[in-house]
């Protein structure tokens, strides 16, 4: 049998995103060059001199053809220059960078709810298909997707805030009251943990409850149907007529034998599922003053600062597209079959 | 690996199916898939269950396993089994939980297609350990030799390295031998194979079906052989019952079921099997369909529809199940002389 | 065709949330189009003696800060939301379906240009591309609407060119090629016609999404400008004033907005059971 070493498959994986990453590149590129009338005008903000235009078109090149900008871009990007924010004064790499880890730590947290709960739900209705659960999560599910993330936020902070007084008001990572962890990792969760700041734990974890729940509910949607579809084949499937033939516990033929299989789709959804959180994040941020790249792109999009919501785009793409390596490389270690010639 | 210790066979019946019937609710109404069917099976013996597909065969396997699906329902009936500490059990009132401890230690099960009878993404020698972990409680290193002892038994040559191999990278003989070593892992009592050989290649039906037979032999074990293929069952079965639309029509010994079939049915399935003799126009088809099992008005005899000795008297009810010889029964009105 | 009726009725019975969503769909066409006429008040039309009004009779869905019904203003935003939408998912169904007939029947280069170019599109966040495109094209409606449809085009693209690749191998399309058919009368006259069903599933579940993306975007204050009613910049106008009481302001339109959106779900839904039962999942 000829297989390819997981290794070798992993590296093929790497090399075969290069095109990707090309084609991303050349997009993001021709968006700076598609603004209307004049981009250095734009770049240079509304209160430029024509003098100040004029050196801002020498300065990005924009006299030059296209193929040379393009190459110029190129070497912008290889020195990690995305330009300058018109609103906070600093770079954009720098702006980025800073507040990447908020958006991170939003996004994780939204996954890990969405998948705390869709799997159960899946499995569940996959168990009884046909019966009110199943037609439950199936509504459920089709809700969620509904969902217009900005409004449901909006919604559960008017009732559990402004009404109940449950959650704490939309102030972003943390209350006023309290500062910011060392940075380690950049995310409050882990880093308030290492500090042994149990205090700042909670604060920060009360904070992120809303706008986790609030992304992670559009998630659901995709994961649970999925979840509910491949253990509704794997349950059906022979191999699990064998595991119950052979008289294993019903709690190893289900999870040991039949989600084990079922989970191979649900990982493949996960690429979906990643580019709905991360769209539906710069909305999330939004409504909660959450401090991440997609409130600092929005408030950069209402101001026409060009440079951040362009670097933003750029960000969020290579992102993107690591998480979806990502996503191949897990499947590649949890399945024994990938790599195989079929 | 142990010798085959063949004291002299204590011929004690392991199975017996009392008048057991099995319907299926479907939204298209209720099928009674099975009906009046008995059998008994003794240890050391080889029972083939013969018929058409959709006559209720693996149906009957799967009833007497616990694996009916939801849909499907025991009305009557009984399977009593001997257990190995020798008390009976009624298989069909026995609860899940007490049922699922004998399942693959007593009685097992084998399957057709064994490529996608095994879990695809679980190395097949751990798969054997799952089963040899949850009847026999053995850890470690000794049920990983285990293990390996139950892949050289199926004549798996280099089963220390196929212990680690996924089902994708084994034939699919391999992947049958694998599964009749998952099936006899704890030496069950009673092996049921269910078309064990479909879904192979010509030549390794013949090694998968002698090396099945071997171990019943030398387990002393009781096996039910379920197939379409009269031939197949002619080889291998000491005893043969034959079943129509979820009756069965005749059970006899295999030489005498061959030999002086008497019920019609059996006849026309004898006659329409190829034998290296028979030419292709020798060979006769059986008229006519299964009748429709969700019908409210099905005969008596389920053949009647197809069956040339037909006359009124056969839709009177109850069909009669006679002795016709010792060990030789026929469900029909007119048997064949 | 009787057949087909039938199964339709069986589908709508079996399923009365589908049947619902059917209601709900056409009323949001009525709505759609007779807007203007069916709205009690002036959506526009500012009372500063009005202002911030909860719900009453006068104003079922209250006023906003300038004393605009927002029950007027929803009803209005209907055309706007739809339209949108409609005409997104029209432009990249029309242009998918082009790409992926092409790529799938011709194969070779031209496939590959074009899958590589839908594989560069997916390499994005789609809401992310969107926001990037209407940034970049410049904050009008018609770029809300072009971005919509560019990042639907994968969508289309793939499902048309995986059906026509199936197609292709039909036998009527090479019996077709037999009696002498150009290549642009087998693919629009034989082949087109036994992807459509499919597409149309696709269609359903998309509306809502595009939906979505639209309202999302004009949400953070892209597209669509004050003092224009579209739900999502209501809402956004409306999230101000949450915090201080004035909930009808969001509620109403976000309500209506998540209606739309499952309305079109659902209905893809049904229509999917109905055109392939084995689709759903």
């Amino acid at each position: 049998m000829a297989k390819t070493s997981k290794g070798t498959i992993i590296a093929q994986r790497l090399l075969s995103s290069l095109p990707t990453v090309i084609g991303v590149v050349i997009v993001t590129f021709l968006l700076t060059r598609a603004l209307p009338g004049d981009p250095a005008a734009f770049f240079a903000g509304p209160a430029a001199t024509p003098e100040a235009i004029a050196e801002i078109r020498q300065t990005l090149g924009l006299d030059r053809s296209l193929p040379e900008q393009f190459f110029i871009y190129l070497g912008e990007l290889a020195r990690g220059d995305l330009g300058n924010s018109l609103t906070t004064g600093q770079t954009v790499v720098y702006d980025l960078t800073t507040r990447l880890p908020a958006s991170l730590e939003l996004t994780l947290a939204g996954l890990a709810f969405a998948i705390a709960l869709a799997l159960p739900l899946g499995i569940l209705a996959a168990l009884r298909a046909g019966s009110w659960i199943d037609h439950g999560v199936r509504i459920l599910a089709t809700a969620g997707v509904s969902l217009p993330t900005f409004f449901t936020g909006l919604f559960l902070l008017y009732v559990l805030y402004f009404r109940l007084g449950i959650a704490p008001p939309p102030t972003g990572r943390l209350d006023i009251l309290y500062s910011a962890p060392n940075q380690v990792t950049g995310f409050y969760l882990i880093d308030s943990l290492l500090e042994g700041d149990l205090e700042l734990f909670w604060a920060s974890l009360t904070q992120l409850v809303l706008p986790a729940i609030t992304l992670g509910l559009f998630a659901l949607a995709p994961l649970a149907r999925v979840t509910r579809a491949a253990m509704l084949g794997v349950l059906s499937s022979d191999f699990i007529r064998t595991a119950r033939a052979s008289g294993l516990p019903p709690l190893q033929v289900l999870f040991g034998y039949a989600f084990r299989n079922a989970l191979l789709p649900v990982v493949t959804t996960f690429g979906v599922v990643f580019s709905f959180l991360l769209g539906a994040n710069i909305l999330v941020e939004k409504v909660f003053a959450w401090p991440g790249i997609g409130s600092y792109a929005v408030g950069a999009v209402v101001a026409s600062d060009y440079a951040p919501v362009q670097g933003f785009v750029l960000a969020m793409a290579l992102l993107y597209v690591v998480l979806n390596l990502l996503i191949d490389m897990l499947y590649v270690v949890i399945d024994p079959r990938a790599g195989v010639e079929t | 690996m142990n010798a085959p210790t063949v004291s002299a066979p204590t011929r004690t019946e392991i199975l017996s199916v009392e008048d057991l019937a099995v319907e299926f609710r479907t939204r298209s109404g209720i099928v009674r898939a099975l009906e009046r069917v008995s059998f008994r099976i003794r240890q050391g013996e080889t029972l083939g269950i013969v018929g058409e597909s959709g006559s209720g065969k693996s149906v009957t396997a799967f009833t007497v396993m616990g694996l009916l699906d939801r849909a499907g329902k025991v009305t009557t009936g009984q399977a009593l089994f001997t257990t190995e500490a020798g008390k009976q059990v009624d298989l069909l009132t026995t609860p899940e939980k007490e049922l699922r401890l004998l399942r693959g230690k007593e009685l097992s099960m084998i399957f057709q297609n064994p490529r996608t009878a095994l879990n695809p993404i679980r190395r097949v020698g751990k798969q054997i350990e799952d089963v040899l972990r949850c009847h026999s409680g053995l850890k470690g290193q000794a049920l990983q030799e285990r293990a390996i002892a139950s892949l050289a038994q199926v004549r798996i040559p280099d089963p220390a390295t196929r212990y680690a191999a996924y089902p994708y990278e084994l034939s699919g003989g391999m992947c049958q031998r694998v599964m009749i070593a998952l099936a006899l892992a704890c030496s069950p009592k009673l092996l049921i194979a269910d078309e064990p050989t479909t879904g192979l290649d010509v030549t390794t039906q013949a090694t998968v079906m002698n090396l099945i037979k071997d171990l019943a032999v030398q387990q002393n074990m009781a096996a039910v052989l379920i197939t379409h293929d009269l031939a197949l069952a002619s080889e291998y079965c000491d005893r043969i019952i034959v079943m129509h639309a979820g009756h069965v029509v005749e059970s006899a010994s295999t030489h005498t079921l061959f030999t002086a079939p008497r019920h019609p049915y059996t006849a026309r399935l004898i006659a329409s099997t190829p034998e290296p003799h028979k030419t292709f126009a020798d060979l006769l088809p059986i008229p006519g369909n299964l009748p429709d099992l969700r019908s409210a008005t099905l005969p008596p005899c389920r053949f009647s529809g197809r069956c040339d000795r037909h006359t009124p008297e056969c839709d009177q009810p109850p069909l009669p199940n006679t002795t016709v010889a010792p060990g030789h029964q026929v469900a029909c009105w007119h048997p064949l002389e | 065709m009787n057949e087909t009726l039938r199964h339709a009725r069986y589908v709508m019975g079996e399923n009365l949330v589908t049947f619902g969503a059917f209601i709900f769909f056409f009323a949001m066409v009525l709505f759609a189009i007779f807007g203007e006429a069916i709205a009690p008040y002036n959506p526009l039309a500012s009372n500063s003696a009005l202002a911030l009004q909860p719900p009453s009779f006068a104003h079922w869905f209250g006023t906003d800060e300038l004393g605009r019904d927002v029950l007027s203003r929803v009803i209005v935003a209907t055309r706007l939301d739809l339209g949108i939408a409609v005409v997104a998912v029209a432009l990249s169904f029309v242009l998918g379906s082009i790409l992926g007939t092409c790529a799938a029947y011709f194969g070779g280069w031209c496939d590959r240009i074009i899958s590589r170019l839908i594989d560069t599109l997916m390499a994005f966040p789609l809401f992310v591309l969107a926001m990037g495109l209407v940034a970049a094209l410049g904050n009008t409606i018609e770029n809300i609407i072009y971005a919509t449809a560019i990042i639907n085009l994968p969508l289309y693209t793939r499902v048309v060119r995986s059906e026509v690749l199936v197609q292709r191998q039909a036998g009527y399309v090479e019996a077709a090629h037999l009696v002498g058919n150009g290549h642009l009368r087998i693919m629009g006259n034989h082949i087109f016609p036994n992807v459509l069903p499919v597409t149309m599933v696709h269609i359903s579940l998309n509306m809502g999404w595009a939906i979505l993306n639209a309202a999302g975007l004009s949400f953070i204050g892209l597209g669509v400008r004050p003092p224009t009613a579209e739900w999502g910049i209501m809402v956004a106008e409306g999230a101000t004033y949450i915090v201080s009481g004035e909930w009808w302001l969001a509620l109403f339109p976000g309500t209506v907005l998540m209606l739309a959106v499952f309305c079109f779900n659902l209905l893809g839904d049904g229509l999917r059971d109905l055109i392939d039962p084995r689709m759903r999942t």
